[in-house]
């Protein structure tokens, strides 16, 4: 039962004018080292809220969250996050920005030698080592979030939080960032924690996925594990009946089972359409799985029973 | 700043756009500047004072060049003077090599570019001192909601207290406090400077406060998961990125302080050019409104400059060169 991370019960109001407002209601997750775990959900369901309790950033009403045998109490090192808008200081270069993390975790563990070192090896691993002397003005979207996960990468952190981090690139770039993050993490083999809102992206990237409920009082609704064989490529993986079939799980519940409250008004509007796609591609893939008798279906844990 | 558009003649890919642009640049305000013009010397000669009509631009011009003049001739007499003391002390070292020299002070009156120049320094003084008080009250107030709501209502109701109003507090103070025989500062220097401080704070503090609370919530909290030490999320976050409100107050400031400067000057009888134009209108010669025009446009002119300074010191600190500042 002593997993890496544990939240247990993870219960947190927020002060309003009308009273409190309970954001996240008995939050349940045991995460092992080494897993990559995403986060999905409607927008506004508490996802970046959970993340903000692991990282130290709000402190949860009730219940709490333990990380490797300590329970978190305030931000720290050793939960890197990496935010949505990259948060890079504007004023200092990529090279000065990791720095500013690497000067303050390894202050006396370091020589200034090896610093550079460790610095310059970080800007690599996201290939970012011919623009390290460059301000984020002048680096792209794409490039400024790899700068942010440098940073992160370069505090070796325990756990790395990442708050849709692709979120706000594009088709092309996104795709880029995902096979360069799968790079790293089957070279460091990190604890990653995920918030994204991209379905392939969920399914391409993690361990499990953890899909939560619709807000006030969010919870984990499901987690279904995503059995995958690493290294996972993109291509490949489209023609893979599994993927698909894993796709379409997680379409399932966020648009069946805990349908979008702002779509739920307008029934035909933009966001059913990445469902019905999803489900075009799932029906391709039960064809398929019927003749497999679908002896490998996916793991379901259904978690608030 | 002023060459750019020169440059972008030869640089630019459109050559005949962009003298066509320039030109507009240039022959606009000198159009404007020539009706100005017209408009004051047939407005100026209708109009009779006790001192005569009022001057019009080329009376101002020629007392302009008559206080160039009268500065040039002053510094001339000066120069004698200490040739002259030169000689005769080397005629007393000739006849006995053992005296006593002595090299006295000249003791002329203040030219006008002497004016200016007091002017400017103490203004200067009081900017600093204003900047060096407010900066880190402002950033104080900024990071901490305790602190704020403590200093709030002073700021608020010190901000618009008038320079008039403070002066003759500073200067009983001033004479009060300040005793010594051989003072390194004269008094009336130190009041005009502290008078001048006393109104440059409040813009710089206001701007400040906002600028450091008004910090992008992310930074902090890269701040917070870093866990820096208080005084290098101040250095390294805080104030670079309130750079841009802060400047903005200390431009406002030293323009008031300026402002204030000259009127503090005129009552208090303190060496500057607020001196020279109360002087100017005691003295009631008919040169006298066109030399208080002339101290008019000067004043004007420093005051521009001092704000192109600060800007130049903005652009050159700021990393934010995309932003468009004027
Ligand atoms: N500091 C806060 N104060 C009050 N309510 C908040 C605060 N932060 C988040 N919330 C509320 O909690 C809910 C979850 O927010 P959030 O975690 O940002 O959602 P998500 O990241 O899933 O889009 C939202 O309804 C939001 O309005
Ligand atoms: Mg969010």
């Amino acid at each position: 039962m002593d997993s890496y991370l544990e939240l247990s019960h993870v219960t947190i109001d927020f002060p309003t004018p009308n009273g409190p407002f309970r954001a996240l209601d008995k939050v349940k997750l045991s995460i092992e080292k080494g897993e990559f775990i995403s986060l999905i959900g409607h927008s506004g369901c508490g996802k970046s809220t959970v993340l903000n309790i692991i990282a130290g950033l709000h402190q949860a009403t009730e219940g709490g969250v333990i990380l490797n045998g300590k329970e978190v109490s305030e931000p720290g090192p050793d939960r890197a996050v990496v935010f949505q808008n990259h948060s890079l200081l504007p004023w200092m270069t990529a090279y000065e920005n990791v720095e500013l993390a690497v000067k303050q975790v390894f202050k006396n563990q370091k020589s200034k030698e090896e610093m550079k070192e460790w610095i310059e090896h970080n800007l690599e691993l996201v290939h970012m080592s011919h623009a390290m002397d460059k301000r984020p003005d002048e680096l792209s979207g794409g490039m400024k979030q790899r700068v942010g996960i440098a940073r992160a990468l370069s505090m070796e952190p325990k756990v790395m939080l990442m708050d849709e981090p692709f979120g706000a690139l594009d088709a092309l770039t996104r795709a880029h960032m995902q096979d360069s993050l799968m790079e790293i993490q089957a070279e460091l083999n990190n604890t990653v924690i995920m918030i994204t809102h991209d379905v392939d992206e969920a399914v391409l990237l993690s361990d499990r996925i953890v899909m939560m409920t619709n807000g006030p009082a969010a919870t984990v609704g499901e987690i279904l594990k995503v059995d995958l064989e690493r290294p996972r490529d993109r291509l490949a993986l489209a023609e893979v009946p599994e993927y698909n079939h894993y796709r379409a799980e997680v379409v399932r519940f966020l648009h069946e089972r805990y349908k979008n409250p702002e779509a739920e008004e307008e029934a035909d509007s933009g966001s059913d359409v990445d469902a019905e796609t999803a489900m075009a591609s799932e029906e391709k893939a039960e064809v398929q799985d019927k003749q497999k008798k679908e002896d490998d279906a996916p793991v379901l844990y259904a978690v608030n029973d | 700043m002023l060459i750019e558009p020169f440059l972008r003649i030869f640089t630019g890919p459109n050559k005949a756009e962009e003298i066509n642009k320039l030109l507009k640049a240039i022959v606009t305000p000198l159009v404007a500047l020539g009706i100005f013009l017209l408009l004051w010397s047939a407005g100026a000669s209708q109009i009779k004072t006790s001192l005569g009509a009022v001057p019009g631009p080329t009376q101002v011009w020629e007392q302009a060049v008559n206080l160039l003049d009268e500065h040039k001739e002053e510094r001339q007499k000066e120069a004698a003077f200490y040739e002259r003391q030169e000689k005769r002390n080397a005629k007393k070292l000739a006849q006995n090599p053992d005296a006593e020299i002595k090299i006295r002070p000249y003791t002329g009156k203040a030219t006008y570019l002497d004016q200016i120049w007091t002017s400017i320094y103490t203004v200067m003084t009081g900017f600093l001192i204003a900047s060096l008080i407010a900066i880190p009250i402002g950033i104080m107030c900024g990071l901490s909601p305790l602190i704020y709501t403590a200093l709030n209502p002073l700021i608020q109701i010190f901000k618009p207290v008038s320079p008039l109003a403070w002066l003759p507090i500073v200067m009983m103070i001033v004479s009060a406090v300040y005793v010594s025989d051989d003072p390194m500062f004269d008094k009336s220097y130190l009041n005009s400077a502290i008078t001048v401080t006393l109104c440059c704070l409040w813009p710089t503090i206001i701007n400040t406060t906002v600028g450091v609370s008004s910090i992008d919530k992310d930074l902090i909290n890269v701040s917070k998961v870093l866990r820096l030490t208080w005084l290098t999320k101040v250095f390294k976050i805080v104030i670079p990125s309130s750079i841009p409100m802060m400047f903005a107050g200390l431009r406002v400031s030293l323009g008031i302080g300026w402002m204030v400067l000259i009127a503090a000057e005129m009552l208090a009888q303190n060496p500057g050019l607020g001196k020279f134009v109360w002087d100017e209108f005691q003295n009631g010669s008919s040169n006298s409104l066109a030399r208080i025009m002339v101290a008019v446009f000067t004043i004007g002119l420093v005051g521009f400059l001092l704000d192109r300074l600060m800007l130049m010191l903005q652009k050159s600190i700021s990393w934010d060169k995309s932003a468009v500042i004027r």
